[in-house]
């Protein structure tokens, strides 16, 4: 904790912040020099979040003190912190999709003529004022449904800029965007840093704070582990401070023995809602004993051929063949009896019914079994023995979790019933889309461990992702989709990830 | 021809006021995001308030004011409940069009020795222009002042939505409550003078319906429009100058009842015009049609 001063934006000392029994944050102090960019670190759930939310006025803190700038301040509401020059940018941005870019901006602090009517051409002025001094490259009158993720949160950050912000707030600003909006990001941070703006970056990518910070605070489990300053410290060292112990941030597998063809796709073609071609002649096979990651940018295609794969919608041209059984264009019944499981994208939505205890989701598609349902009803002892073997085998915690329902659990253990669940079903292929997303890193070495281990075991393993690290870190193959297609496929190894970006936007690496 | 036609547009413009009013009170609170089904409800005891006011003070202005106002107060309660109670806005709605029209006629038989039908009321609103002005054919254009009150209330509710902070917090409000609450934006004030506008338009377009249309109370003067109204706002696509135009449609199929009356079609079969148009209307454009995007959730401080 260091002395209170002007030197300093924002101090917060000894915040501590209980909901109900439960403590968010233990004691925490948080010291960010004016003119940095300052990183707090921990893992999903260690009350980063909260710490900000507190500065941010949306909590009230039970005890501790906020400084800014030497001074001691109360925060009671968003507004109050507005009026104190504290602008946030929350993960999930609060922008009105069928407003222009200016309505956004403006929105509760316009100008007006006369008091009433609204003057946009006075506020148009302002904003493209902004967006010249900082290089927020958007256009004012566009509408945000229609630019990109990258671009709203540009206006995320004009929005707390029009409202005269010194210190930022960025909760995860990397979730969404692509490797080059990350580095453009890095490029705005930079330029509000040689205005003299403060920002504290909430994130637990140890490779962001490694390019962008000047110091970082880690959190875990509600309570203050260490300020460090990021030169000179390694990643293997702050990801041991943020998790506790120490952990392989590198996937280590042995090389793949590919074996006969599993899955076989064949000049595939699948429609969108709007009715136009989203994948286009796709053609992949998937060998038994290797794992296939497709890389590729979010809409090229990845949604519509999981959909058409688990026969969720129709294709309209091509096979899909496992071990020789065309299995397109019927239900996802006939996939799953060819042996085949999916680890969907959505948990929520499409993995897990939330409302059901943990027992029942996890015989959520083999209620027909014999095995658990001999008759009119289910076997709810052999249910119960089969749950409780699942929570032993993958460390679902709490392990009493059986009879409760699977929305009480951290995303972590929900994803553990789904892996279980699916890999009990003894698959030839696994196709797993997007398992890591929203998971902190000892989930994560969990699940890679787990798709390298049926690999082993000889199933074939398909990984779609948008996260370019994570397919390259655990596939043999590499197959980049782009445009409904597959632009190119790699062996691991072969290419790095930016000249595997590259391929992703379209273009091509020469030779290849 | 030329006259049928101005006999047309005339009875289309007096029989769509009501509409339009209602119309506008529906686009103002489902703007803010809250559902109000109960229109009818509130266009029913608007209706009662102004006839009986109108009939007891023998001043239709007075009345018309005083319908707005009931249905000010339905819409008041409306408001408590789905905003401050975030009660389900439809059932809350449902019960505004249960309770306007037995309250209307509880009241009705209170002050007319029992009866369900008010005194004719004297003094109608008066036409725009004084009699003989407008000779001929042309005397069809002569319509009520509220028929004019409906189009004014179009054009500035419009002006507002677009063209002030107003309007512009309204919208937010009903499209992403979160983000108006950061940028502090008060969503519950905001939806708590909707609604309650909502009910003042709504009673507004009852009262027109007792004080300019028919000219007393009973209880199938509001039969349906409400309904209609909220079917004209869908049309609209949620704009006060859609739900303006879709309004002036739908009272037109209700003067194709009047001008087709008297003919070989039997007037049981042409009173069901206008509800057919609006069920087939909805059918073929409600797929497109794009409601605000919070319509009808009810705001929890701290959700997103």
């Amino acid at each position: 904790m260091a002395e209170v001063s002007n030197e300093y934006a924002v101090q917060m000392h000894g915040i501590t912040k209980s909901f109900g029994s439960f403590y968010a944050l233990t004691d925490v102090n948080l010291d960010v020099k004016k003119g940095t960019i300052h990183s707090i670190l921990g893992e999903n759930g260690a009350g980063k979040s909260t710490l900000m939310n507190v500065l941010y006025g949306l909590y009230q803190a039970d005890s501790g003190r906020i400084y800014l700038n030497g001074k001691e301040v109360s925060i009671k509401n968003p507004t109050a912190a507005i009026e104190n020059g504290i602008g946030m940018v929350h993960q999930h941005f609060m922008l009105v999709d069928t407003f222009t870019v200016t309505q956004n901006i403006v929105l509760g602090a316009e100008s007006t003529k006369g008091g009433i009517a609204l003057d946009m051409k006075k506020a148009k002025a302002n904003v493209l004022e902004l967006v010249a001094k900082y290089g927020l490259d958007v256009n004012p009158d566009a509408l945000v449904r229609d630019i990109t993720v990258g671009m709203q949160q540009r206006v995320e950050i004009l929005k707390a800029l029009y409202r005269g912000c010194e210190t930022l707030i960025l909760d995860e600003p990397t979730a969404v965007l692509t490797a080059q909006e990350i580095d453009d990001l890095i490029k705005i941070m930079k330029a509000l840093i040689k205005d003299g703006k403060t920002i504290i970056i909430i994130t637990h990518k140890l490779k962001e704070i490694q390019a962008s910070s000047d110091e970082c605070t880690i959190i875990r489990r509600g309570h203050y582990i260490d300020t460090v300053p990021v030169k000179g410290v390694s990643e293997d060292e702050l990801a041991e401070k943020m998790v506790g112990h120490a952990v392989k941030l590198v996937v280590e597998k042995t090389p793949a023995k590919p074996k006969e063809t599993v899955l076989d796709i064949q000049g595939l073609y699948v429609k969108n809602d709007q009715g136009l071609d989203a994948v286009k002649d796709f053609n992949l096979q998937v060998h038994s004993g290797e794992i296939v990651g497709i890389a590729g940018i979010d809409g090229n295609g990845q949604k519509e051929l999981m959909q058409a794969v688990n026969n969720l919608v129709p294709s309209t041209k091509g096979t899909i063949k496992i071990n020789g059984h065309e299995i397109q264009n019927h239900t996802p019944r006939y996939g799953q009896d060819h042996g085949m499981s999916i680890i969907p994208e959505d948990r929520h939505k499409d993995g897990l019914v939330l409302s059901f205890s943990c027992y029942e989701n996890a015989i959520l598609e083999k209620y027909r079994d014999p095995k658990f349902n001999p008759g009119f009803t289910i076997d709810r002892k052999k249910m119960v023995e089969f749950t409780e073997k699942l929570i032993k085998q993958y460390d679902i915690r709490p392990e009493t979790c059986g009879p409760v329902y699977a929305g009480a659990l951290s995303g972590g253990n929900q994803q553990k019933i789904i892996i279980g669940r699916e890999i009990a079903n003894d698959p030839k292929l696994l196709i797993a889309i997007q398992p890591t997303r929203g998971l902190d890193v000892g989930a994560i070495e969990t699940v890679h461990r787990t798709l390298i281990e049926e690999r082993d075991k000889g199933v074939a393993v398909l990984l779609i992702s948008y996260e370019l690290d994570e397919v390259m870190q655990v596939s043999d193959r590499i197959a980049v989709m782009y445009d409904g297609h597959v632009q190119a496929i790699f062996k691991q190894g072969e290419v790095d990830n930016r000249q595997i970006g590259l391929v992703m936007a379209g273009g091509s690496i020469d030779g290849k | 021809m030329f006259n049928t036609i101005l006999l047309a547009l005339g009875i289309t413009l007096m029989y769509s006021t009501p509409l339009a009013l209602a119309a506008q009170g529906s686009v103002m609170s489902e703007a803010s995001g809250v559902v109000n089904v109960g229109i009818e409800g509130m266009m029913t005891v608007g209706a009662f308030f102004g006839a009986l006011i109108g009939e007891r003070t023998g001043n239709p202005w007075f009345g018309f004011l005083c319908g707005g106002l009931a249905g000010a107060v339905f819409g008041l309660i409306h408001a408590f409940a789905s905003v401050t109670c975030r009660a389900d806005q439809t059932v809350t709605g449902i019960a505004m069009n249960l309770v306007g029209p037995g309250v209307s006629l509880f009241l009705c038989r209170l002050f007319y020795n029992g009866g369900v039908q008010s005194e004719p009321v004297k003094n109608k609103i008066p036409n725009i222009f004084s009699k003989n002005v407008l000779k001929g054919a042309a005397s069809n254009l002569n319509v009520s002042w509220t028929t004019l009150i409906a189009l004014l209330a179009a054009i500035v509710i419009w002006y507002i939505f677009y063209h002030t902070t107003w309007g512009l917090h309204i919208r937010a409000v009903g499209e992403h409550p979160a983000a108006a609450d950061t940028l502090g934006v008060n969503v519950y004030k905001v939806r708590y003078i909707c609604v309650i506008m909502s009910g003042f338009l709504a009673g507004l377009g009852g009262a027109s319906m007792t004080l300019s249309v028919v000219s007393q109370f009973s209880p199938t003067a509001i039969s349906g429009q409400g309904f209609i109204a909220i079917a004209a706002v869908i049309f609209g696509k949620w704009t006060p100058q859609g739900g303006y135009l879709a309004a002036l449609l739908f009272g037109f199929f209700t003067a194709l009842v009047v001008l087709l009356g008297g003919t070989a079609i039997p007037i049981e079969i042409l009173s069901m015009l206008p509800y057919i148009f609006t069920i087939v209307i909805l059918v073929l454009f409600v797929g497109k049609a794009a409601a605000p995007k919070a319509n009808g959730k009810p705001y929890i401080k701290g959700t997103r």
